[in-house]
């Protein structure tokens, strides 16, 4: 299996997305294994600000120079602020999936709803599970 | 230190062009044209046509010679692929060889000549071949009504769309979602979401088929359609599709067909028998006429007769009774969802399908299927066992690889494709469809000889090779190519879509 890293405190979604609570700021972004399974990136679609997703909506997607994918929200709530330095520079979600590389913050509206997110050794049980 | 030729006389590798972009071929006054001295009274374009549709100043446009246009576009022909250059095994695409009587027949001065615009009394012949195709195609896809409006599959997969939603609207119902499996073809979704639709997806199962227990739950009241492709982007042909026609029919619902892979059915099966209501034809694909590099195409859509008052108009009507003989393009359709292209469409692709279909018949229609799945087997037989295979089964038209065997090589899909342009093929459909990592997907079609279908497996089975004893050549291909492997990457993230002078633009 390929090295994959994911780091504790995070929570994780089946559709490989991350979140990190940081006071009543949710950030979001994508893991070191769907970075590494897309390649290079591309290109990063994300919404406006202000946009209010429930759990598991599309709100955006990712393409690499293998395919597209579409973002899932890990919580419902709404969308106050967008990553503006993916428009240009898609290849931080390559470099740094876990910092710079961050897509969306989320005003969660409950935040009880992170409960249902994985911490960072089950997701990576479920990572081996479709690694085989 | 010279460098001779390295063959004389009948030479294959003496000539190779390079070519700059038209606008590096530019110098200052030179002119494609001569006018002779003006013999009018000359007056200010700004007096004439006003001053605001006057430019100011005059783009950097090249200035070449007729000559120097020529050969440049020439030259840039010659860089092409082409099925009439090889083997061209694009997955999903049906890049099969494009008879020259179809352009024989297309080229009739009759037909060439015709006008759009000429009465229908002036274009009878046009219309008849058109009232035919439609019969034709209505025949080999079990559907009662086509309309030949639709320029390209993905306006005729909008139109069969918009149908839906018209017949739906009509009978005073609000359905907003639209199911589409993971094995349909990538256009599906977004001529759903086009149409206002939610899209829901459906999982295949693991042996790459849609099961009728996954439709009979995701179904309700509010689904419009189900949009299906069958044989499935895995080459697998949905043996489920009748019950699950059903389980949408009596949910309320209506089933769309994506008629590009009909190549695998024609004379076999009719997607009309199996439960589709509606399904459009690449022309292109099916019926081989030209892949345009966004050139004219023509993907008409077909319905069953619950679907036929909502067709795009006009649509061609053979005169009955009273009203004499002949044909007419009919707009007399209320509920339509109106007109999606000028005049009478794409006729010079309606010509060149009619000349196809009316030439080879029904016993050759069903040939080409026949020859086009056989030869898909063939190929997986070959390559099973070098090559990871996802979905076992029998596959139709195409079929579906992976490079998962080539794990530890450090050889990828992605340099499998690029070695494949070494060996003189243009490369594979590659990571497509999604649910197989690290897809090559091929489909040979019914146009290549038992001999080329073994060059072709002979060249993946040498790259295979490769990967294990040279790998570092095979993610360095190609190599044999004018230009070596290109940053696509780069391509993407940083691309130049316009040229630029660099430095002064005109020479002094």
């Amino acid at each position: 299996m390929a090295e994959y890293e994911f780091p504790e405190g995070l929570r994780y979604s089946e559709e490989d997305e991350w979140a990190r609570l940081e006071g009543d700021r949710l950030v979001v972004g994508i893991t070191d294994y769907a970075q590494q399974k897309l390649g290079d990136i591309v290109f990063v679609e994300l919404p406006e600000a202000g946009t209010h997703v429930e759990k598991g909506d599309r709100f955006g997607s990712i393409e690499s120079v293998k395919a597209v994918a579409d973002l899932f929200a890990p919580a419902s709530g709404e969308i106050i602020e967008v990553n503006p330095d993916l428009e240009d520079h898609p290849e931080l979600v390559n470099e740094d999936c876990y910092g710079d590389g961050w897509m969306v913050v989320i005003a969660p509206d409950d935040p009880a709803e992170l409960d249902d997110l994985m911490d960072a050794a089950a997701y990576a049980k479920h990572v081996e599970s479709r690694e085989d | 230190m010279s460098r001779g030729p390295e063959k004389v006389g009948n030479t294959t590798r003496g000539i190779a062009y390079e070519e700059p972009l038209l606008f590096e071929r530019s110098r200052p006054g030179r002119r494609g044209f001569a006018l002779p001295p003006l013999d009018v009274p000359e007056v200010e374009p700004e007096a004439l046509l006003g001053a605001e549709a006057c430019r100011e100043t005059i783009p950097d446009l090249p200035e070449v010679s007729e000559v120097d246009v020529v050969r440049h576009f020439t030259r840039l022909s010659t860089w092409n692929a082409a099925v009439d250059l090889g083997l061209y095994p694009l997955g999903s695409c049906t890049m099969k060889y494009n008879p020259r009587q179809n352009e024989a027949a297309a080229a009739l001065p009759g037909f060439a000549g015709a006008h759009p615009l000429a009465p229908a009394s002036l274009s009878q012949g046009i219309l008849q071949l058109m009232a035919e195709l439609e019969r034709h195609l209505a025949e080999i896809s079990g559907l009662d009504r086509v309309s030949l409006q639709p320029a390209a599959g993905a306006q005729g997969e909008l139109a069969g769309i918009m149908m839906i939603r018209a017949y739906h609207r009509h009978r005073g119902e609000s359905r907003d979602r639209v199911l589409i499996p993971d094995s349909a073809h990538g256009t599906n979704p977004a001529s759903a979401a086009l149409n206002g639709y939610r899209v829901q997806t459906l999982e295949s199962g693991p042996d790459g088929l849609l099961h009728p227990e996954t439709v009979a739950a995701a179904m309700g009241p509010d689904v419009a359609a189900l949009m299906i492709t069958n044989p499935n982007t895995l080459g697998l042909f949905e043996t489920h599709i009748e019950p699950i026609c059903e389980i949408v029919h009596t949910g309320g619902g209506l089933v769309y067909g994506d008629g590009a892979n009909l190549n695998a059915l024609l004379g076999i099966a009719r997607p009309g028998d199996l439960g589709i209501d509606v399904m459009h034809f690449n022309l292109h694909k099916t019926f081989s006429t030209p892949h345009g590099g966004g050139g004219p195409g023509a993907g008409p859509v077909g319905v069953k007769n619950i679907l036929a008052p909502y067709l795009p108009v006009p649509v061609v009507r053979e005169l009955a009774g009273d009203e004499g003989e002949g044909f007419v393009l009919d707009y007399d359709f209320p509920h339509s969802i109106g007109r999606l292209h000028a005049h009478h469409g794409n006729v010079g692709m309606m010509i060149r399908a009619w000349a196809y279909i009316r030439s080879l018949g029904a016993e050759g229609l069903r040939r080409c299927a026949e020859m086009a799945v056989l030869n898909a087997n063939y190929l997986l037989s070959r390559l099973r066992g070098t090559y990871h295979v996802p979905y076992e089964g029998r596959v139709m038209h195409e079929c579906v690889l992976s490079d998962r065997l080539l794990q530890g090589t450090g050889v990828t899909t992605l340099d499998v494709a690029k070695r494949l342009i070494d060996y003189g093929y243009h490369p594979p459909t590659i990571y497509f469809p999604l649910v197989v990592q690290g897809a090559i997907m091929i489909e040979p079609t019914e146009s290549e000889s038992l001999e080329g279908l073994d060059r072709f497996a002979e060249a993946m089975l040498a790259v295979a090779e490769e990967a294990r004893t040279d790998p570092e050549r095979v993610r360095a291909a190609p190599t044999r190519t004018r230009l070596a492997r290109l940053d696509e990457t780069r391509a993407a993230r940083r691309p130049v879509l316009r040229w630029q002078p660099a430095g002064p633009s005109k020479r002094p």
